[in-house]
C-alpha cells in the first residue's frame, strides 16, 4: 500500500534529532512493548510481515504522531484482536480508555508469474505495480532502473506472507540505483541499494 | 490520537495500554510476563553494539576472517558465538575504504541487524532520518557531524527485506598493532550504522 510509512525521499522533514549514544528506549513501557511483540512472533501468533503490515495500516495521523513503540504496540494489539485472541472491548476496559487499532487489511497477492533469475550486473527495472495490501517495494524505486549487485537466499514473499496467502519463497536482489535516476536534479549524489523481491523486478534487455 | 484539529483525551496512556495487552496474554496462558523478563534482558544486556565491535576488531586483525566475513557474514559471526534471528537469513558486511563510505537505513520501518548493532537508536527509527537519508544522504550525514570529502563515493543501503547489513569501518592508521580487545573498544554503534567514521 502507498501508506504514510513509505517515507524514503519524502520532503518536508527536518534535521535528524541525533545525539551521540542515543538510547533505543526512553521508558520502561517501551522495553515491555518491544518484548511483548517479540514474544508473540516467537510463539507464532503472527509473523514479521503481518506485524509490519499492521503498523502500516494505522491511521496516517496516528502513525505520524505515535512514538516508535506506540506503533509497535498498536500492531501487536490489532493482530491479537484480528486473530480472535482478545477483543477491543477487553483491551479498552483494561486500559481504561480508548485503544486505537489498525484499520482493516486489503487482500494480499501471491508471487508474480514469469519471475526471472538475475545475476550480478544484470540491468533491471522495478515493475510499476500498485498494491493494495502489504508490499516491501519503497515507492521511490517504482518503475526505476538499476543494476543487480547480489542475490539473497529465498525469503517468504511479503505480499502474501502478511495476508496468509499461499506463495513460494523467493530471493531478493540487492539492486543499485543512482540517486540521480531516482530523483533527477533533486538529490545528493549517491548509490542507493535496495533489497528488491524477485516478483517486483523485470529484466531490461 | 492527537492532531491540531482534534484532541481525543479519552485515549488510554501508553503504560495502561501495555498493561492491558500483557495481562490479557497472561490470562490466555501465553506467559507474557515471563517472556518480558527474558526478552527485556536480551534487549538491554545481550543485543549490544559491542557484538558488532568484536566482529570489526577481529576482521581488522585477521585477514582470513575478514575474507570469510565479506563472503558470508552470517556464518562468520557465528564463529564468534554471535547469533542472528532465524528470519535474518543473510548478513552483508559493507566494507568502507578511503574512497567508499557505506551507510544503512530502513525507510519503511526500522530493520537492523539488532543482535549485532543493538536495537536501533531513536533517530534511526524517526521519520526525518528515514525520509531524508536516501535522497539527501551527504547533507544528512553532514548535519549529523560526518562531513565526507567530495571524492568519497557514498553508498546508502535501504533494509527493505530480511537481509541485514553491517558496516565494516576502516581501521584508523594509528591503531595498527593494537590488541583485538582494545580495537573493539574503538568501534561505536554509529560507525557500524555508517553515520560516523573512526
Amino acid at each position: 500500500m502507498d501508506g504514510i510509512h513509505d517515507l524514503g525521499g519524502k520532503q518536508g522533514f527536518g534535521t535528524v534529532r541525533y545525539t551521540l549514544d542515543a538510547p533505543a528506549f526512553h521508558a520502561a513501557w517501551e522495553v515491555r512493548a518491544n518484548s511483548l511483540y517479540a514474544h508473540a512472533v516467537r510463539l507464532g501468533l503472527f509473523n514479521m510481515d503481518e506485524y509490519r503490515h499492521a503498523i502500516e495500516r494505522m491511521d496516517a495521523r496516528h502513525y505520524l504522531s505515535a512514538s516508535y513503540y506506540e506503533r509497535s504496540l498498536t500492531s501487536l494489539a490489532s493482530l491479537c484482536v484480528e486473530k480472535g485472541l482478545v477483543t477491543r472491548e477487553e483491551l479498552e476496559q483494561r486500559a481504561q480508555g480508548r485503544f486505537p487499532l489498525a484499520a482493516e487489511s486489503a487482500p494480499g497477492r501471491t508471487n508474480l508469474p514469469g519471475r526471472e533469475r538475475f545475476a550480478p550486473g544484470d540491468r533491471v527495472r522495478v515493475r510499476a505495480d500498485y498494491v493494495a495490501g502489504h508490499v516491501r517495494m519503497p515507492g521511490y524505486i517504482r518503475g526505476k532502473a538499476g543494476v543487480v549487485v547480489s542475490e539473497s537466499p529465498r525469503y517468504p514473499f511479503p505480499d502474501a506472507h502478511a495476508h496468509g496467502v499461499p506463495a513460494d519463497d523467493e530471493p531478493t536482489y540487492d539492486v543499485r540505483f543512482r540517486s540521480e535516476d531516482l530523483w533527477p536534479h533533486s538529490s545528493d549524489t549517491a548509490l542507493v541499494h535496495v533489497g528488491v523481491f524477485q516478483s517486483y523486478l523485470e529484466r531490461i534487455d | 490520537m492527537t492532531t491540531p484539529d482534534h484532541v481525543d483525551e479519552r485515549v488510554a496512556p501508553m503504560e495502561q495500554r501495555v498493561d492491558a495487552i500483557q495481562a490479557l496474554l497472561d490470562e490466555r496462558g501465553l506467559k507474557a510476563s515471563e517472556a518480558v523478563e527474558e526478552l527485556s534482558r536480551l534487549a538491554q544486556e545481550e543485543w549490544l553494539p559491542r557484538n558488532g565491535a568484536r566482529v570489526v576488531a577481529k576482521a581488522w586483525v585477521d585477514p582470513a576472517f575478514r575474507a570469510r566475513l565479506l563472503a558470508d557474514g552470517r556464518l562468520a559471526v557465528a564463529e564468534l558465538g554471535l547469533a542472528m534471528p532465524k528470519h535474518h537469513r543473510r548478513l552483508v558486511v559493507l566494507e568502507n575504504t578511503p574512497k567508499i563510505h557505506n551507510v544503512i537505513c530502513c525507510t519503511l520501518c526500522s530493520c537492523t541487524a539488532f543482535t549485532l548493532i543493538g536495537l536501533p537508536p531513536d533517530w534511526y527509527k524517526d521519520l526525518d532520518y528515514r525520509a531524508r537519508i536516501v535522497r539527501e544522504s551527504r547533507t544528512v550525514l553532514r548535519e549529523m557531524g560526518l562531513d565526507l570529502p567530495a571524492d568519497i563515493e557514498l553508498r546508502v543501503w535501504d533494509t527493505t527485506a530480511d537481509t541485514r547489513y553491517l558496516v565494516l569501518p576502516t581501521q584508523p592508521a594509528e591503531t595498527i598493532g593494537w590488541s583485538e580487545e582494545r580495537l573493539a573498544g574503538l568501534v561505536s554503534r554509529d560507525a557500524l550504522i555508517g553515520v560516523a567514521r573512526l
